[in-house]
């Protein structure tokens, strides 16, 4: 039964990483950039639902959405006033400029919350569900997790094919200047893909945090690269790649934790996405790229 | 014998290249880029000092041929035999070592590097300069580096270029940037030489320059050319044994003479008779 | 005498590199010496050397080899606790503090050194972010693995164990490393001295390799890869030869620093720093020598300068970082500076044509 529960926390943890990772690798398949500052917004959503439910009481599902537009807005101002200006600059420009605003975030958020962690309490209410007797309990965070991450899965697939904005923003990662000259407004499909992924980080920070709820301003860097490495992991740039990538390593991490040593299971997380890059370089799900002579 | 120029010919060529090995064949070479076939049944022999023109319409894999000899790409099928040596299983750096340099049809210099850099970059295997007296200068660096310097002069000379030696490789006018890239293959003391494209995007007085460049490159090195070129007069002019590619495939082998007045050649550049007629 | 400006580019960048960090020296040591500068910054000055010869040796992965490492502190971690577990299990055995400190870096530094080849045989095979991705991953497992690791030292040799100290069976000996707490009671032998030296040879190394066939090949292979296997270039071997040159610096530089402090633990070299020093790196200019050192002096010292500002120094020095990022790589303003610039310089110009043939100056302005 521990390995069934093994299993599930790891789907559950895996989920996370996944909606993290999805952030990274529509803003990465779309401006081509590693944006580093993703995992900070994690922490800022954390700490705007955080704050609404406990000072301000409000419902839970109030504080989610209260975080989702606090993290799409400044997805949005960060990308206007950070990168945009870098658009035809070389990637470790903006690579840097990413670092600076994720210096940013965490030390406007020490400021703000200060240095001790905040205790985060769950926005799932409802008992964890007990199956064969008591012998397996699955937590009804993991219910909510793993419902909220294949929803998330779903609709963002459907939105890529099916919607024009969706269809806008895979011309622009194939081809930027083509997708131009087509009519396609470049500047608004980068502005909506970082509106999105930042919604996403959102959700992903709250339901990180009602899992591990120790709330501090450096929250989301470790879980950021996780799922950054998450998304090379299973291919970046492709959603179900990435989905995969994210609850792979998810399971990775809490097996390793369980059976082989709790202080080594990040080595083993890393070394295992090693390996997986050295025999499949662009990820299990990624497309080779050849380079044309 | 399956020769470029086939034997005996009018050609000058296999008469004064025939007694010997030839420096470069190609045995029903072939690549297929996931189920599409790019090259197929690909076989030619090069003389030791032959011009061979590579000619045939857009998109018929010239490049990719070259691409082939030069281990960019692996071949699907077929062999290599570069001056009575496989090259098979051997990496683009060890051909190169072997014998086989070229140039690229995009310009590929290392263009945030001087001129002299870019030419002592191409005699890389033959600079005798060890790690050590890299790291130190000393055990005989500046014996090494002067020779390097002497010889690389001497090629940009024959280029006429000795005098934009300290500029930037990548600010120089189109015309010089691909002398430089000729030179700089040149550098790595090839037995062939691969040419994709050397006259595209240049002015007629350019051309003819080249031309007279390419033969010297033969006469002075004394080694085989093969050029891609879609300039027809160039081809005509200089190239003794030519070899036309279509769909992958060659459709004819010969003199200069013989290509002008190949049907099938004639057909893959303007068309079917037919076609035309029905057109016209 | 031969005019500086007639010089080749890289002999104006040896020069000016190595006159710099003379001078430095010739102007801190002193000071230092006689107390005249603080003590917040004297303390400063072995980590300032330590950080510089850090940013060069990655520079050379990242300028020179054009492969963008995300691990680089890995290294440095791992010249670190090799070094100091050197230096302590030979504290007894050599007495002269400079000598063994000099042992401590050079063990470091050829640890650093067979890591960067066991990384980089299969790292260097992947290209652009994923080789980014993978040296991130790997300065994260050396992080994580020396996090676990317990050494100590007795009369018998060394102890290592990755449960416990208990486990590493020692009677009376001295505890090295001890976990997550990191190195404990190093020796505090490094020297403001010792630092100016490994920066002078970090630069002897690097110019030297940059100025020969290798270091030559290695920058055809950042230029054009496809290139430079054409001419016969062996990409991996000179690859691998930029790579461990950069770690074996690393790790030379974080023995030295490791011997400024009397603990030191594994979570010091973590992604964080790796990024710090690329941040040096890439507002240095990659590839530039110089600018490195400059950008690494100024980068380490404004959280100090700061300071005054208390809470808010690292908030501002975010902004610093985003707006120099900005102002440097933005078209616009690049071109807004530019034009500045011209038009100051046409106005000179005609300001001193003015001054030197005044008539014609005057007709010039009547007619404009």
């Amino acid at each position: 039964m521990t390995f069934v529960s093994n299993l599930i926390n790891g789907i559950s943890l895996g989920s996370v990483y996944a909606i993290i990772a999805l952030g990274y690798t529509m803003v990465y398949g779309i401006a081509k950039m590693l944006n580093f500052a993703h995992g900070d917004v994690i922490m800022v959503g954390a700490y705007a639902s955080y704050c609404t439910m406990i000072y301000l009481n409000w419902h839970p599902l109030l504080s989610i959405l209260f975080s989702i537009v606090v993290c799409t807005i400044l997805g949005v101002v960060i990308e206007a006033f950070a990168y945009k200006p870098l658009r035809r600059a070389g990637s470790l420009a903006v690579l840097i400029t990413a670092i600076g605003v994720s210096y940013l975030l965490q030390n406007a958020a020490l400021l703000i919350w200060g240095s001790t962690p905040k205790i985060f309490t769950s926005v799932v209410n409802i008992k964890p569900l007990s199956l064969f007797g008591g012998k397996l309990t699955i937590t009804a965070e993991s219910i909510v997790t793993v419902a909220a991450c294949v929803l998330i899965m779903i609709g963002l697939t459907l939105f890529t094919q099916k919607t024009k904005m969706g269809k806008a923003m895979r011309a622009v990662s194939e081809d930027k200047d083509a997708a131009e000259l087509m009519g396609v407004n470049v500047n608004t499909t980068i502005s909506t893909t970082f509106a999105i992924g930042s919604a996403l980080a959102a959700v992903a920070g709250v339901l990180l945090c009602s899992a591990y709820p120790t709330l501090v301003p450096t929250t989301g860097s470790m879980p950021g690269i996780k799922a950054f490495t998450a998304a090379v992991f299973g291919g970046i740039g492709s959603i179900p790649g990435t989905m995969l990538g994210g609850i792979l390593l998810g399971i990775i991490e809490i097996f390793s934790k369980s059976y082989i040593s709790t202080s080594l299971s990040d080595a083993i997380v890393f070394a295992v996405l090693i390996i997986v890059l050295l025999v499949k370089p662009t990820g299990i799900l990624g497309k080779k790229v050849t380079e044309k002579v | 014998m399956d020769r470029m120029v086939p034997y005996p010919s009018n050609s000058i060529v296999p008469e004064r290249d025939v007694d010997k090995r030839p420096v470069l064949e190609t045995h029903h070479l072939g690549i297929d880029f996931g189920g599409l076939t790019a090259v197929d049944d690909f076989s030619i022999t090069v003389g030791r000092s032959e011009i061979a023109g590579l000619i045939g319409p857009n998109g018929a894999g010239k490049t990719t041929v070259f691409n082939l000899l030069t281990n960019v790409y692996q071949p699907t099928r077929g062999d290599i035999i570069l001056d009575g040596v496989s090259t098979s299983r051997k990496t683009t750096a060890q051909i190169n070592k072997m014998g086989i340099a070229r140039t690229f049809q995009n310009i590929r210099l290392f263009a945030n590097m001087s001129v002299m850099d870019n030419v002592k970059i191409g005699m890389h295997n033959s600079i005798n300069q060890n790690l050590l007296s890299a790291f130190t200068h000393g055990f005989g660096y500046r014996r090494s580096e002067k020779a390097s310097r002497d010889e690389a002069m001497e090629l940009l000379e024959f280029f006429n270029m000795e005098d934009v030696a300290g500029a930037e490789a990548g600010a120089l006018p189109y015309g010089a940037q691909r002398r430089l890239e000729i030179a700089r293959a040149l550098a790595t003391h090839p037995k062939i030489i691969l040419l994709d494209e050397p006259a595209a995007g240049m002015n007629p007085s350019e051309t003819a320059e080249l031309m007279e460049n390419i033969r010297r490159i033969r006469d002075n090195f004394n080694i085989a050319v093969m050029l891609i070129e879609h300039d027809m007069n160039l081809v005509m002019n200089i190239c003794e044994g030519i070899c036309v590619l279509d769909h992958g495939k060659v459709i004819a082998k010969g003199s200069p003479d013989e290509i002008k007045s190949d049907a099938k050649v004639i057909e893959a550049y303007l068309g079917k008779k037919k076609e035309a007629d029905n057109n016209a | 005498m031969i005019k500086f400006r007639s010089l080749s580019k890289s002999a104006r960048t040896g020069i000016t590199s190595y006159s710099i960090i003379l001078l430095a020296f010739a102007i801190l040591f002193p000071l230092q010496n006689l107390g005249i500068i603080n003590h917040s910054i004297s303390g400063q000055l072995v980590p300032i050397c330590t950080y510089i010869v850090m940013a060069l040796s990655l520079n050379l992965t990242v300028g020179f080899l054009g492969e963008l490492s995300l691990g680089h502190a890995g290294f440095v971690s791992v010249g670190a606790f090799t070094g100091v577990i050197a230096a302590s299990s030979l504290q007894d055995k050599v007495s002269p503090d400079p000598l063994r400190l000099v042992i401590a870096i050079i063990i470091g530094g050829i640890f650093a050194g067979i890591v960067g080849l066991l990384i980089g045989i299969p790292v260097l095979r992947l290209r652009g972010d994923y080789l980014a991705i993978v040296t991130l991953a790997f300065g994260e497992i050396i992080k994580n693995i020396i996090n676990c690791l317990y050494v100590g030292v007795d009369n018998k040799g060394l102890h290592f164990s990755m449960t416990d100290i208990k486990s590493l069976g020692m009677e009376n000996g001295r505890v090295i490393l001890n976990g997550p707490q990191g190195a404990v009671g190093i020796e505090q032998i490094a020297s403001f001295t010792a630092g100016i030296i490994l920066i002078l040879f970090t630069l002897f190394v690097i110019l030297n390799l940059v100025n020969s066939k290798a270091g030559r090949a290695v920058m055809a292979i950042r230029d054009n890869r496809i290139a430079a296997e054409s001419v016969g270039i062996s990409i991996t071997k000179y690859k691998l030869t930029a790579f461990i040159t950069s770690a074996v610096l690393a790790g030379m530089a974080g023995a030295l620093y490791a011997m400024n402090y009397s603990t030191i633990a594994a979570k010091k070299f973590d992604f964080n720093t790796s990024i710090l020093i690329l941040v040096f790196v890439v507002l240095g200019g990659m590839g530039n020598i110089v600018g490195t050192i400059i950008s690494t002096v100024i980068l380490y010292m404004l959280p100090e300068l700061l300071r005054e500002f208390s809470d808010y120094r690292m908030l501002i020095y975010a902004i610093i970082l985003i707006l120099v990022m900005l102002v440097t790589n933005n078209d616009r303003i690049k071109l807004i500076r530019a034009n500045a610039s011209a038009a100051i310089m046409s106005w000179l110009r005609k300001a001193m044509s003015r001054t030197k043939n005044q008539p014609k100056g005057k007709e010039d302005a009547h007619n404009g």
